[in-house]
């Protein structure tokens, strides 16, 4: 049974129709791809699912409740949570805060213990910091953990919103370009780290703009073009749509019109 | 790292406490330290609000107003001691704070200082109308706090200024250890995390709502006790304690120190406090040198004194 579903979703900015009706779901342990030319609505698509935006039209289910238009907090709650594509970082807090406030839902802090630093509070931030050093070890920062996270380069800021997602415990997961502006061999270990979640249980959406990376690790990819969905399936059923063919050559013909 | 320097923080702070008053040169001093002090416990509040959180506030000194006005008050019209006093304005401006936070919190930037103004302004209009109960404009008398009597009955004498010195002192300290704890909790990341991105905060499953307003009302209170701490030291006061300048006193101490720190904030406040006693020989240019000062610190160190300087310091170190 689907843990995320996607039914009708649409949403307009003014005059724009950036989303319009589209539809899908994503399993436990699948990974979704969702690929399209800039400016498709991928990532208003996400912000739509994970409570940012407000969708005009349509709705958005997890494990068959209707979470539509739920605040961001109460989906975490629920187990959704994302990564960005323009990177979200709090960035006057070190590298290892950072996931500690990922694991915000966990902890569950009570502001008396907080303030007087009780043992139970002290015991659950040490409980949480441990967990912290694990997912920074699986993205490869934990060299980093003290560090502020401003410091970081693009790409290790990129790994560490993931690190950051995992310690909310997700069962659905969004990520948008997580390999966005990384290099061959980290793009692969985000690869790899994906598969693994996957396998794990974690129901994976993802946006990314590398094909190949797509084509290898997706079970199901969406294809969305000016806000429609305009095909979806396998990866080489996808790869062979000639919809699909024509919307990438269109969007490469004439960038400056692809947007509307 | 972060609990040791806690408490290395804390001890360097009491020391500083413990030996300053050697090189007072008159009783005075007791007096302007202790004023330091409780200017440092607002100020610290707001480093929560400003510094961690990252919203604004130009109305805190109601807050300290409602502090204020409680001890006067409170044990002439309730007959209760001002030690309880104190307690009954914490908890007057920490119920405030949760009722006015809660609508003007969903506000953002100027919008959110704006609404905070007008909070501030109308307590210390109230204080002033109130003639009946406030003595209007010219003030009020505030009871003695009866401290200094059983302690003297202790066989421990200590002059007025002694006594706040080492009474703001305490309480400040106090406030400091606290605001730390905060600042490496889990309610404390959460808080920095909205600060740094409300967006991010939510998808880890913060409510931001509540955690604006919690430092909201931690800073409130941290206000109003530094304004009862005032009046009962002073033993009298002005609806002044609530208005406009003294909201922004406070803002510009925090900022000057280093909003984001709570040993920068107390250096601002020292400073901020110190100054017009220095400045007296400029008389009427007195404001003209703090505004400079100000302005040169914003344009030349940002951050704030203390953040500056440490960045300067483990930048040429390392
Ligand atoms: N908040 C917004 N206000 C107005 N237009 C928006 C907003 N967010 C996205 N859009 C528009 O929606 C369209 C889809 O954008 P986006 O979802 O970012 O595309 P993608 O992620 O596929 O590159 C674009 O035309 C973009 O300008
Ligand atoms: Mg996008």
């Amino acid at each position: 049974m689907a843990i995320l579903e996607i039914n009708g979703l649409g949403i307009s900015f003014g005059g724009l129709r950036a989303v319009n009706d589209v539809s899908f779901s994503v399993k436990p342990g699948e990974i979704v791809s969702v690929i399209g030319p800039n400016g498709a609505g991928k990532t208003t698509l996400f912000n739509m699912i994970s409570g940012v935006y407000l969708p005009s039209d349509g709705e958005v289910k997890l494990n068959g409740e209707n979470v539509t238009a739920k605040a961001p907090h109460l989906l975490a709650e629920k187990g959704l949570t994302r990564t960005f594509q323009n990177l979200q970082i709090f960035q006057e807090m070190t590298v290892l805060e950072n996931v500690l406030a990922g694991f915000h839902l966990s902890v569950r802090p009570s502001i008396l213990s907080d303030l007087l630093s009780l043992p139970g509070a002290k015991r659950r931030s040490a409980e949480a910091r441990e967990k912290a050093m694990a997912f920074l070890e699986k993205v490869r920062l934990a060299n980093a953990a003290e560090e502020e996270a401003g410091n970081l380069s693009y790409g290790a800021l990129k790994r560490l919103e993931i690190a950051r997602a995992l310690a909310v415990g997700p069962k659905v997961l969004l990520l948008d370009e997580p390999a966005a502006g990384c290099n061959a061999v980290e793009t692969e270990e985000i690869d790899e780290l994906i598969a693994e979640l996957a396998q794990s249980g974690i129901a994976i959406l993802l946006v990314e703009h590398d094909m190949k990376m797509v084509m290898r690790i997706s079970n199901h990819i969406v294809v969305l073009d000016h806000g429609e969905k305009i095909a979806e399936g396998t990866p080489e059923a996808v790869s062979k749509n000639p919809d699909v063919i024509a919307a990438y050559l269109g969007a490469e013909e004439e960038p400056a019109h692809a947007d509307g | 790292m972060s609990a040791n320097s806690k408490w290395v923080q804390l001890a360097v702070l009491a020391g500083i406490m413990l030996v300053l008053p050697v090189f007072f040169p008159s009783g005075y001093y007791y007096r302007v330290g202790a004023l330091v002090y409780v200017n440092a416990l607002s100020v610290i509040g707001l480093v929560i609000l400003i510094g961690y959180a990252g919203q604004i506030s130009l109305g805190h000194a109601g807050f300290a107003g409602i502090g204020a006005y409680a001890c006067a008050l409170a044990p002439v019209h309730l007959g209760i001691h001002p030690a309880l006093a104190v307690l009954l304005g914490a908890v007057i401006s920490g119920v405030l704070a949760i009722l006015i936070g809660r609508p003007i919190l969903r506000l953002k930037g100027y919008y959110l200082a704006v609404a905070t103004l007008g909070f501030g302004i109308l307590v210390s209009m109230v204080l002033s109308n109130e003639r009946g109960l406030t003595g209007g404009p010219d003030g009020m008398a505030v009871p003695d706090l009866g401290l200094r009597q059983v302690l003297r009955g202790m066989g421990l004498k200590l002059s007025g200024g002694e006594f706040w010195y080492i009474a703001n002192a305490l309480v400040l300290l106090v406030a400091i250890w606290i605001a730390l704890n905060l600042f490496h909790s889990a309610t404390g990341r959460a808080m920095r995390a909205l600060h740094g991105s409300e967006t991010a905060a939510r998808t880890v499953g913060i409510d931001v709502a509540r955690y604006k307003l919690q430092a909201f009302v931690i800073s409130a209170v941290y206000a109003s006790v530094a304004g009862s701490l005032l009046a009962l030291q002073n033993g009298f006061i002005t609806p002044d304690v609530a208005g406009f300048m003294h909201s922004v006193e406070m803002v510009t101490m925090a900022v000057l120190g280093g909003v984001g720190s709570v040993l920068g904030a107390t250096l601002g406040a020292a400073i901020l406090t110190l100054l017009p006693q220095v400045l007296t020989v400029l008389a009427d240019y007195e404001q003209l040198v703090l505004g400079l000062i100000m302005i040169l610190v914003m344009i030349f160190l940002p951050l704030g004194l203390l953040p500056s300087i440490a960045a300067r310091i483990r930048w040429r170190g390392v």
